[in-house]
């Protein structure tokens, strides 16, 4: 194995360009598990420790920008995140236990692209972007467009994530983060649900973004459900139309963990009751 | 590769060999620091937390480069047997260990806690205690041991002050 050191990203997005095949190494939460079962033993690994700023998280008015390299501990800790992101720190306080969120980073997470990211379907609802940089240049892709599959990212060969950008959302009336599992830490879910809601002077809903985790290859908001409860009033009705519309949206499978079947019950009875206030 | 140098439980070490190697293997072959356990190898149980600047980390998900230049403790820096500290004792008499695999671990993880002026409520302690995995003793008696060491710290801070 060659282990790269860069200091900054600069030397950092070089190394990279110069050798595209090199393995991206944050906290070493996912990667150290592949490491010790001697899936990297020829490769080159590209650590990232060394770019404390890529660990910084900066809050304007308008916009909070979190470095990959931020772990899960450093963001349920940061003020302005607490405040405007609250979903977020929910999440982040899920994924794994005490030890892991001390290591794992928001950018491994991403990068890791697994179905069943815990801190994605928040990032989804507050309207993410993710800030990628190779020596070519950086661009910003929307949350939803990042991943390509089951443990695929659109990052093109010498590109990392440097850093995740959410603009601060307008207080909501209301707001959701469900992780269904086996035990609420260290487990992976079984679904996982994150949910914003505006209403208008009048009660009718201005605004619903509800998105789910592990019921398809990738996280999904449900633009079906977000379309039709528009300007309606969210009674049991509405709740029924909504729970109804769910299947359009996602694609849940059979695993070890859970049934589709299971799945899509448990997120249609979430939204609902989210939309009925009845969480 | 360079040498490292870690602080391991107040003492300057030395390593000298591939910067990737574990943590844990580091500590337990290196150093003949054997108190820290290792459960799964995976970051599933907690058996092999040390604390990384003060902090609870899995040290068989840690190479050794990672720690260079930062301060590492592990269950020899809490007490000797002739000399408990205690959170050991809480945990003796509370019957918080039975085979003791879990046990060094289940300590750092409760040292962090206490440390930073964790509460004696069971439901905070079962969540800071979550990546913690014990198969002997069912979690009461080691929840009920962490919140008998936080009374006992509150107690001694109180008489302190007056
Ligand atoms: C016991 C255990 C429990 C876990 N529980 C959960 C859970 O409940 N929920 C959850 O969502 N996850 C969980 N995880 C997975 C993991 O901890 C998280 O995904 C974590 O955020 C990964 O971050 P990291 O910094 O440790 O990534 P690393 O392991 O360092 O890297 C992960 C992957 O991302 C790549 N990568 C890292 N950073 C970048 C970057 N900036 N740019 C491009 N590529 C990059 C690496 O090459 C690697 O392929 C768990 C892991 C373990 C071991
Ligand atoms: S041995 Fe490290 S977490 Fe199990
Ligand atoms: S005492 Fe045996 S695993 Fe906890």
């Amino acid at each position: 194995m060659t282990l790269l050191r860069p200091r900054s990203a600069a030397e950092a997005l070089k190394l990279y360009a110069q050798s595209p095949g090199a393995l991206p190494l944050a906290g070493g939460t996912d990667f150290m598990v592949a490491w010790n079962a001697g899936l990297a033993n020829d490769r080159v690994v590209l650590d990232l420790a060394g770019l404390e700023a890529w660990r910084r998280i900066a809050a304007t008015k308008t916009t909070i920008t979190i470095g990959a390299l931020a772990t899960h501990a450093d963001i349920q800790r940061h003020t302005a995140v607490r405040r405007h992101l609250p979903l977020l720190v929910e999440a982040c306080a899920m994924v794994g236990g005490l030890q892991i969120q001390n290591r794992g980073t928001l950018g491994g997470n991403i990068a890791n692209a697994s179905p069943a990211g815990d801190t994605f379907p928040p990032l989804a609802v507050y309207d993410a972007e993710v800030e990628l940089a190779s020596a070519r240049g950086r661009r910003r892709v929307p949350f939803g467009s990042v991943f390509a599959g089951v443990k695929k990212t659109v990052l093109e060969p010498g590109e990392l994530i440097a850093a995740i950008h959410v603009p601060v959302p307008r207080r909501p009336t209301r707001a959701l983060w469900r992780k269904v599992g086996t035990r609420a830490a260290q487990a992976i879910s079984k679904t996982m649900a994150a949910g914003l809601l505006w209403l208008a002077r009048d009660g009718t809903i201005a605004e619903l973004r509800f998105a789910l985790g592990s019921m398809a290859p990738t996280v999904r908001r449900l633009a079906s459900v977000e379309a039709h409860v528009k300007g309606r009033r969210p009674d049991r009705e509405l709740a029924r139309e909504a729970a109804a519309l769910v299947a359009r949206d996602v694609a849940p499978i059979d695993d070890i963990r859970s049934t589709a079947e299971y799945r899509l019950a448990v997120s249609q009875n979430l939204l609902a009751s989210f939309l009925t206030r009845e969480t | 590769m360079k040498r490292l140098s870690l602080r391991v439980n107040g003492t300057l070490q030395r390593y000298d060999g591939p910067p990737f190697t574990r943590l844990i293997d580091v500590l337990r072959e290196d150093w003949g620091l054997t108190g820290t356990k290792e459960g799964c190898g995976e970051g599933e149980c907690g058996a092999c937390t040390v604390l990384l600047d003060g902090k609870p980390v899995n040290s068989c998900l840690i190479p050794v480069c990672h720690a260079a230049g930062r301060k590492v403790q592990t269950v020899e820096a809490l007490g000797t047997p002739g000399k408990l500290a205690a959170l050991q004792e809480a945990f003796l008499t509370e019957g918080g260990a039975q085979c003791g695999i879990c046990t060094p671990g289940m300590l750092m993880t409760a040292w962090a806690y206490v440390k930073k002026g964790g509460s004696d409520d069971p439901g905070a302690i079962r969540r800071e205690l979550a990546g913690n995995l014990c198969r002997c003793t069912g979690y009461q008696h080691i929840v009920n041991s962490v919140a008998s060491a936080v009374r006992k710290q509150r107690r001694s801070r109180a008489a302190k002050r007056r």
